[in-house]
């Protein structure tokens, strides 16, 4: 009876199977922004470290009899600066390229500073619940009341100016990005069976955590980080401009905008270039992020 | 009959927080080796309670609150816990009911598919490859060596589901449980993965515990089958004589409501009102609320 | 009346503010470096040392010190600020006036923009014109007030030179007015020339808070209005005969703006941080480029005191959230 009852079992298999390209290639061609982002980055990356190398002059060598001197294409230049020069007689083009290395090294190290703390406490809040999650959260609400400039007003009056100030600064505040996503991420993994299968398989809770539950959250992560990067390219432009972030014999583009800003109706260049980098670089760690998104989105979560 | 695979006797449940809400209600159940049985009920009933009990998966908020469980008469509640993670994923499988969350998303279908193999048996290697190729030819998929590499949402509900089943009979165990295998999957896929657990089961000779709401699936493949209502037994048998002749009118009920496989055309017909009423006046008896979904 | 849950939120926002109070005290006080070395010109005397340090308690417990600075506190006496010789709540309160009308107007235009536009994206059904304003929108979420206040600046300051750039008001303009309002004030007393000058100067720092908020409203008003039109009461009306715009404005838009509601009023909280650096560009005398000169000083009693005003002033954005949410969700109006 039992067998009149089911059918023929069809066997299942082999034409799904799609050959060729890998997935993250074919990904790659459906999201062209993250190659395009990705390749801008890596390029300014590359000039950053190499600065001394590829920068044309001295970043910081003054000469007064070439101040202000307009760019390459305008008339009265000098073609040796091809961005021309600031009120001191620098090199903005050499200024640009040195002022990368504060914007990237600020982005890359709080990012993932930020990142490691707030994914940390977020997987851990996530995944354990009870007493741990109830300490977290408390703390996510703490933190989110108290709005971001009060808390960098506060952190910069205490902690004074300079780099480590200001990565200081963005990780204290910006941890809760990252943990707030993780752990709602990692809650919502944890109920999935998947992790039920491998507790029956006697896994240990830190290898499922870590082995099990990490990677699913990992995208998310990467996403945030790459939004998070751009956040802190601005706030250290913002910082320098004002005068609060490293000294002020290190180029920094907020520190070249605020001089530009002293002489704009003299030269509308010192203020243009190293505001169009830093909008450049704003948007490509944003599509970058907006990219990976949509990248890891659909395949992940099907 | 056969000495027990599993033998549940005396089990409780209940929330662990105020007010405690009973959700099984003394339950008492056999498993004997190469058996598939059943057990039906509505949502809600404790099925999926009584499976998570066995293999100790139960949820934070619901605790134990007496009875035993025995697996070839060793009590898997009181045992220490070294021996008793030697025996689940290896002695006791599971098939849980939804194909889509129950492979992690994120790795490839061949490392899911003998994690038992590595972690219990340590396996590894060609030959480790070797059993996942034949464990996929079992279940009847196509190319294995590729669907090894490939990852979960590359594949269709039916064939996961048959992924899952193979990686339950990889370790070849004694016991299997089953939570609604089935359900998540539209009705032709639903009846091949049934055909494909009984034929696995049968070659294998492997007790299931197969939990459904659906007594239509009951009457295709199981042995014996036990009706639970409000985390209470209220019928126990053989299948030909449970649903031939049901004792019990809640059996009935779910008889009449439930679609019937063999015989297109007859509809479904709701549970009536005045036998809810009367099993609540019998839950009532046993001290027991039923517990409703909020 | 006074509901208990309006009661609950008042006492929740005043235990907010003195938890802000004793954050922010206890962190300035462990600033390395001694506060009263500098407050004082330099050569003073030891003695006046020794009873400045007594007069604020600074040879006291830290418990203490903040009982003593809580009293002068609550009677208004926030302390002088160190680098301006001036008290402190004068200083704030003669800036704050300048700020508030310049993020008021912005808060307007922002949500004049955000919302116009969102209600406009809902009248097109072409894919491509959804599409295009999402990756546009996408864009603009992602340039920050600092960037569009310097680009105005150039704009319309240098390049195309129509609006001043710096200042709120010409310093020729004989102004005798009573208030710092001087927007309110001058169009209450008809003065349109001032007006217009306070207005010209409060454009671009004003578009350049507005924008973003702008950006944001947009992304999540478009969202929650597609999801309200697919509901059956949007359906029914629009097979009643209703065009989409009047769909949208009778019915889904009140819906939709609830969840922008909530969204708006941490915005505008965010717009209070953009003062900081978007008066600073335009040398516009509000407390956000107060901030800014009291951190550079490393002027305590002043970056106290503006903490607190901030702090207020994001309390009474949240409260005034709640409330207006209460207004729009007749659910719940009777709580
Ligand atoms: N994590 C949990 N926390 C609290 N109560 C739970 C939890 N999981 C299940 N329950 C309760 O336990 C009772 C039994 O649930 P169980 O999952 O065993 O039902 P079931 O018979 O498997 O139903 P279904 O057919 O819907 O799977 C239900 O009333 C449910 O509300
Ligand atoms: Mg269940």
């Amino acid at each position: 009876m039992v067998e009149r009852a089911l059918p023929e079992i069809p066997r299942l298999g082999g034409s799904v199977a799609h050959r060729g390209m890998p997935s993250w290639l074919k990904g790659l061609r459906r999201e062209p922004r993250v190659v395009v982002a990705g390749g801008y980055l890596l390029l300014l990356l590359l000039a950053a470290i190499f600065a001394p190398l590829v920068s044309p002059h001295d970043p910081l060598e003054q000469d007064l009899m070439l101040n202000t001197l307009p760019p390459a294409f305008s008339a009265g230049a000098d073609p040796g600066y091809v961005l021309g020069t600031d009120s001191l007689g620098r090199d903005i083009a050499s200024r640009l390229i040195h002022g990368a290395r504060v914007a990237l090294t600020v982005a890359i190290v709080a990012a993932l500073a930020a990142g490691a703390f707030g994914t940390v406490l977020g997987l851990l809040a996530g995944y354990y619940g009870g007493w741990v999650d109830a300490v977290v959260s408390r703390l996510i609400d703490i933190w989110m009341a108290f709005p971001p400039v009060l808390l960098s007003i506060l952190l910069v009056a205490m902690i004074g100016t300079g780099l480590t100030s200001v990565i200081l600064a963005i990780v204290i505040i910006d941890w809760t990005r990252f943990c707030r996503v993780v752990r709602s991420e990692t809650l919502q993994q944890t109920r999935m069976d998947y992790v039920d299968a491998a507790v029956v398989l006697g896994r240990s809770r830190w290898t499922i955590l870590t082995r099990e539950v990490l990677p699913n959250v990992l995208p998310v992560v990467l996403v945030l980080l790459s939004l998070e990067m751009g956040i802190a390219v601005i706030v250290e432009a913002v910082l320098s401009f004002v005068g609060l972030s490293v000294s002020s014999d290190m180029p920094t583009w907020g520190g070249m905008i605020a001089e530009g800003r002293q002489i704009i109706y003299h030269g509308w260049w010192v203020m243009v270039f190293p505001l169009s980098l830093l909008v450049l670089t704003v948007l490509a760690f944003n599509q970058l992020g907006d990219g990976l998104r949509r990248l890891t989105d659909p395949v992940m979560r099907r | 009959m056969s000495p027990a695979l599993l033998s549940i006797a005396g089990l409780s449940a209940r929330l662990k927080r105020p007010p405690h809400t009973p959700l099984l209600r003394s339950v008492d159940l056999e498993v004997a080796p190469g058996e598939v049985h059943g057990l039906v009920g509505e949502s809600g009933a404790g099925k999926s309670t009584i499976g998570k009990a066995i293999l100790g998966i139960l949820p934070g908020a619901i605790e134990l609150a007496g009875g035993t469980i025995r697996f070839c008469g060793e009590d898997l509640l009181a045992m220490p816990a070294g021996r008793r993670r030697e025996i689940l994923g290896s002695q006791i499988a599971l098939i849980p009911q939804d194909p889509m969350t129950s492979l992690n998303p994120s790795r490839r279908i061949g490392d899911q598919l003998t994690d038992g193999l590595r972690l219990k048996r340590g396996l590894n290697g060609k030959a480790l490859e070797d059993k996942a190729v034949s464990l996929l030819r079992d279940v009847q998929i196509n190319d294995p060596e590729a669907v090894l590499r490939r990852y979960p949402h590359e594949l269709s509900g039916g064939m996961r589901q048959r992924i899952l089943i193979a990686a339950a009979f990889s370790m070849d165990p004694k016991l299997i449980i089953a939570d609604e295998p089935t359900t998540a999957l539209d009705v032709t896929v639903q009846k091949e993965v049934l055909r494909l657990i009984r034929s696995m089961q049968a070659s294998h000779g492997t007790g299931v515990l197969f939990v459904t709401h659906d007594l239509g699936v009951v009457a295709q493949i199981c042995d014996r089958v036990t009706v639970l209502y409000g985390g209470m037994i209220v019928e126990q048998g053989a299948t030909a004589d449970v649903l031939a002749a049901p004792s019990h009118p809640y059996t009935a009920a779910l008889m009449a409501a439930s679609p019937r496989h063999d015989q297109t055309g007859s509809g479904m017909q709701p549970i009536p009102a005045s036998l809810t009423a009367a099993l609540q006046g019998e839950l009532a008896r046993h001290g027991l609320e039923r517990v409703t979904h909020a | 009346m006074l509901s208990s849950r309006a009661l609950r939120q008042v006492v929740f926002a005043i235990v907010t503010l003195f938890g802000v109070a004793v954050v922010s005290f206890v962190l300035l006080r462990v600033v390395p470096g001694d506060p009263i070395a500098m407050m004082i010109a330099p050569g003073a005397s030891a003695e006046d040392i020794a009873r400045l340090r007594a007069a604020y308690g600074l040879d006291k417990g830290l418990v203490a010190q903040f009982v003593i600075w809580l009293g002068h506190a609550l009677t208004g006496d926030f302390g002088t600020s160190i680098s301006m010789r001036q008290n402190v709540v004068h200083l704030i309160a003669g800036r704050l006036p300048a700020t508030i009308e310049l993020t008021l107007t912005a808060l307007a235009v922002g949500l004049a923009l955000g919302i116009g536009a969102a209600v406009a994206s809902t009248l097109g059904t072409r894919r491509l014109i959804g599409s295009t304003v999402d990756n546009a929108n996408g864009i603009l979420l992602a340039v920050p007030d600092f960037v569009w206040a310097l680009a105005f600046v150039l704009l319309f300051g240098v390049a195309w030179p129509i609006l001043p750039i710096s200042g709120r008001v010409d310093p020729r303009l004989a102004i005798d007015f009573t208030t710092s309002f001087l927007l309110i004030e001058s169009l209450l007393r008809l003065r349109l020339d001032i007006a217009r000058d306070v207005l010209a100067h409060m454009i671009m720092p004003a578009m350049a808070l507005a924008l973003p908020l702008a950006a944001v409203i947009l992304r999540v008003l478009k969202g929650a209005l597609e999801s309200e039109a697919l509901r059956d009461y949007a359906l029914l009306a629009r097979i009643r005969g209703a065009s989409r715009l009047r769909v949208t404005l009778r019915e889904t838009l009140r819906n939709a703006m609830i969840p922008t509601l909530a969204l708006t009023g941490v915005q505008f909280t965010f717009m209070f941080g953009g003062t900081v650096i978007v008066e600073r560009i335009f040398a516009y005398p509000g407390i956000g480029n107060l901030a800014i000169d009291a951190v550079i000083n490393r002027d305590l009693p002043l970056v106290q005191g503006l903490i607190l005003t901030f702090g207020l002033i994001f309390i009474l954005i949240n409260l005034a959230v709640e409330a207006s949410f209460a207004l729009l969700n007749p659910r719940l109006r009777h709580g």
